[in-house]
């Protein structure tokens, strides 16, 4: 505390005499820029929501000036020096207060580029990755991010596994899974079960099966969980099923014994972020709190279920002049601390005034992914674009290959990629075989064991063709 | 060497397609999705990316409203074209000096209850196409509820905070916006209704309610026009709008 009080003075004291903190100087010209979330917007890889906030470097020379200098920036001015001060946003109280000094001793002389090459030396594991989860905070792995390739972004976040589980184990090394997204446009119950039979026979559905509610509406959204619960009942199928529907909702229908096995809410990386979205930490608390009392997990109990994505800062106006990929990590800041099954970036989904075109979407998913797994989440990704974008379905299927080496625990699975409710393009079931197939990953073992108990796969992961006569079949049609 | 065609087959769910519009069973050759199935996607595609850029008919949008006997006041955002109004939401979500001018003069002492916005929003094959058959079913159930509505505001390259300025300038009690929602590949077409109450520029998300996927294969007109005046209803009671306003006409 004495310590980042005396650098605000310091940082006063030497604005006044003109002077700056962070300052980098290349051929002739000096760049110079005057607090830490300068510095780190003008580091950030262009990308249009930064341009439209008017926080973006002016040229290249001036971007990789400020990396450069972000490079050689100690660990430690990340404590003394917030994006967002402490007094004024309850998340950046979260990250300093639930910091851990003790591990982060072992890094405490680094810089951030000395991080970076850690990161991607062999001495860096999974282990001692781990070991750092409460040393890193959402700040420090923003500002590695950006000095980092993509390339660096897959290799450091592949060391990482973060496992959670609930009635089945996902984010095993190894293993691919896709949460079952069978959204319909009025959340018909029959069009919704449809879509459901249709990922399960394509082996889709581990992570959860996730619904996207139309409205907002109680008792369509109890109607709803209803017709989850007794599905997953009938065919002892290990999975978990979630209405993403607002948290306040989700906290009404558990007071009135809905079955309620994932509790969702979409975060943000600022206080006034989550005010828009009619949140705050204390809300969360309390439905995790009501969350844990239910106990519906098998095989362990991480029940939260949180979506980010950069842009939604700028987008309710609570950037705080925060660069949009550094207010996305400190959303994680938020997510691990409810010890979340699931957490994704819905990326493309925003739209192109935040990330303009597939170049843009995919380094900002590599980015999500690396500092998510990095602050030890069980990060998948929501690997989308909207039709304004200009993007298509190539940039989503290199995505979809960057993000299965990278170690990505789960993407979604919506028919065809094709989402009738959002009106947007997600990963197909089919994408979800394919990258399991060329990759040679598995889905999560216990949905794993009860697919080939079901014959719908065999040892080798291979699809077997089912009949009409299937269980699952007789049931629906 | 004998190579055989791939003759794909259909799923045998196949029947579950009746259900829903999405694209289940689609069949597969190896794990991948047949040739024919990937095409109709491409094309789905095609026609989303071009209802982006097609533009409001005013002259078939006045006609409608000239049916209703309701004034009518043509307005503008900041944003200058399609190009402007991707790139810059802020824009969008601001009316231009000329619109500031035209309502200021409209402006009378009387506060309204109700100011209606139709808007481009990012689909204005959208709007074309159900804007006037859901205020048919629309005002009939405002005016028999005896609220006031403020003249019409048609209003181009327009987000759906702009309704906060419209609203607030003529003293709106509630604004309500009818905008074109993002096309998705099989509804390049599907409007969306956002009601605030008392709006005031810089009011966020959470102060609004949402009625969407209003279009022929959606919410139909006349129960999409119900809600919205459930909604008036409760705002103008309980005074709020937005997340504390559930819609639950359902729960008894």
């Amino acid at each position: 505390m004495e310590e980042r009080q005396l650098l605000k003075v310091a940082s006063i004291y030497f604005s006044i005499l003109g002077f700056t903190m962070y300052k980098h100087t290349v051929k002739n010209t000096r760049y110079a820029f005057n607090d830490l979330k300068t510095l780190m917007a003008k580091a950030t890889p262009f990308r249009s929501g930064d341009a439209l906030a008017n926080l973006c470097a002016d040229r290249y020379e001036e971007r990789v000036a400020a990396q450069m200098c972000l490079a050689d920036l100690p660990l430690k001015t990340f404590l003394s020096e917030m994006v967002i001060p402490y007094e004024s946003d309850e998340i950046s109280r979260l990250i300093i207060d639930t910091h851990d000094a003790g591990s982060f001793s072992a890094i405490a002389s680094f810089t951030v580029g000395m991080l970076r090459d850690w990161l991607l030396s062999d001495a860096a594991t999974t282990s001692s990755i781990q070991e750092l989860k409460y040393a890193f905070t959402p700040e420090m792995i923003a500002g590695v991010s950006k000095i980092m390739r993509n390339q660096d972004l897959v290799l450091a976040a592949q060391k990482c596994e973060v496992v959670t589980k609930f009635r089945n184990t996902i984010g095993l090394k190894g293993r691919f899974s896709s949460r079952l997204q069978p959204n319909h446009p009025t959340d018909d119950l029959k069009g919704i079960a449809a879509s459901i039979i249709d990922g399960l026979m394509y082996a889709s559905g581990d992570a959860v099966i996730g619904i996207n509610p139309a409205t907002d509406n109680p008792a369509t959204i109890y109607d709803l969980l209803q017709m989850l619960d007794s599905f997953i009942d009938k065919f002892s199928i290990p999975t978990q099923s979630c209405v993403l529907c607002h948290l306040t909702t989700t906290m009404q229908l558990m007071q009135q014994n809905a079955p309620v096995d994932l509790v969702f809410q979409s975060i943000g990386g600022t206080e006034k972020t989550n005010k828009s979205f009619g949140i705050n930490l204390s809300l969360i608390n309390e439905a995790y709190q009501a969350g844990l009392a239910l106990q519906r997990g098998t095989v362990g109990n991480n029940f939260m279920y949180f979506e980010t994505g950069q842009g939604s800062s700028l987008s309710a106006n609570a950037n705080d002049a925060v660069d949009q990929q550094t207010c996305e990590v400190r959303a994680y800041a938020v997510a691990r601390h409810f010890d979340p099954h699931l957490v994704n970036s819905v990326v493309g989904f925003i739209g192109p005034e935040y990330l303009y075109d597939g170049k843009q979407i995919i380094r900002a998913a590599l980015e999500d992914h690396f500092c998510a797994k990095l602050l030890g989440l069980p990060m998948g990704m929501d690997i989308c674009y909207t039709n304004h974008a200009e993007a298509d379905q190539d940039d989503m299927d290199n995505l979809l290959l960057l993000m299965g080496v990278a170690g990505c625990n789960f993407i979604m699975g919506v028919p065809g990629a094709d989402d009738i409710m959002l009106n947007y393009q997600s990963t197909s079931f089919h994408d979800t075989l394919y990258i399991r197939k060329v990759l040679g990953l598995k889905p999560a073992p216990e949905f794993e064991s009860w697919l080939i108990q079901q014959e719908m796969m065999d040892d080798d992961g291979k699809q077997i063709a089912v009949s009409s006569n299937h269980p699952l079949l007789k049931y629906a049609l | 060497m004998e190579i055989q065609k791939i003759h794909i087959q259909n799923d045998p769910w196949f029947a579950l397609r009746r259900f829903t519009q999405a694209r289940i069973a689609l069949g597969k050759t190896g794990v991948c999705i047949p040739v024919h199935e990937n095409l109709q996607f491409k094309m789905a595609h095609a026609f989303a990316r071009d209802a982006v850029y097609t533009k409001l008919d005013k002259d078939i949008l006045v006609k409608g409203f000239g049916n209703f006997d309701l004034p009518f006041l043509l307005l503008h955002s900041r944003a200058c074209d399609r190009k402007e109004y991707l790139q810059r939401p802020d824009w969008g979500r601001r009316l231009n000096d000329a619109s500031v001018e035209i309502l200021l003069k409209e402006r009378n002492s009387v506060a309204y209850d109700i100011c209606i916005n139709i808007a481009d929003g990012l689909s204005a094959t959208a709007v074309n196409h159900h804007s006037i058959p859901l205020l048919q079913q629309l005002l009939p159930l405002i005016n028999s509820n005896n609220f006031s509505i403020a003249p019409i505001c048609l209003i181009e390259q327009a987000r759906v905070a702009i309704s906060d300025e419209t609203g607030n300038l003529l003293k709106a009690k509630i604004s309500m916006i009818i905008l074109g929602e993002r096309p998705g590949l099989s509804s390049a077409d599907s409007l969306g209704v956002y009601l605030t109450y008392m709006p005031a520029i810089g009011n966020t998300d959470e102060s609004r309610n949402c009625i969407s996927n209003i279009r022929t294969e959606g919410l139909a007109y006349k129960t999409a026009a119900e809600k919205i005046v459930y909604l008036i209803k409760e705002s103008m009671r309980l005074k709020i709008s937005g997340i504390q306003l559930k819609d639950s006409n359902r729960l008894t």
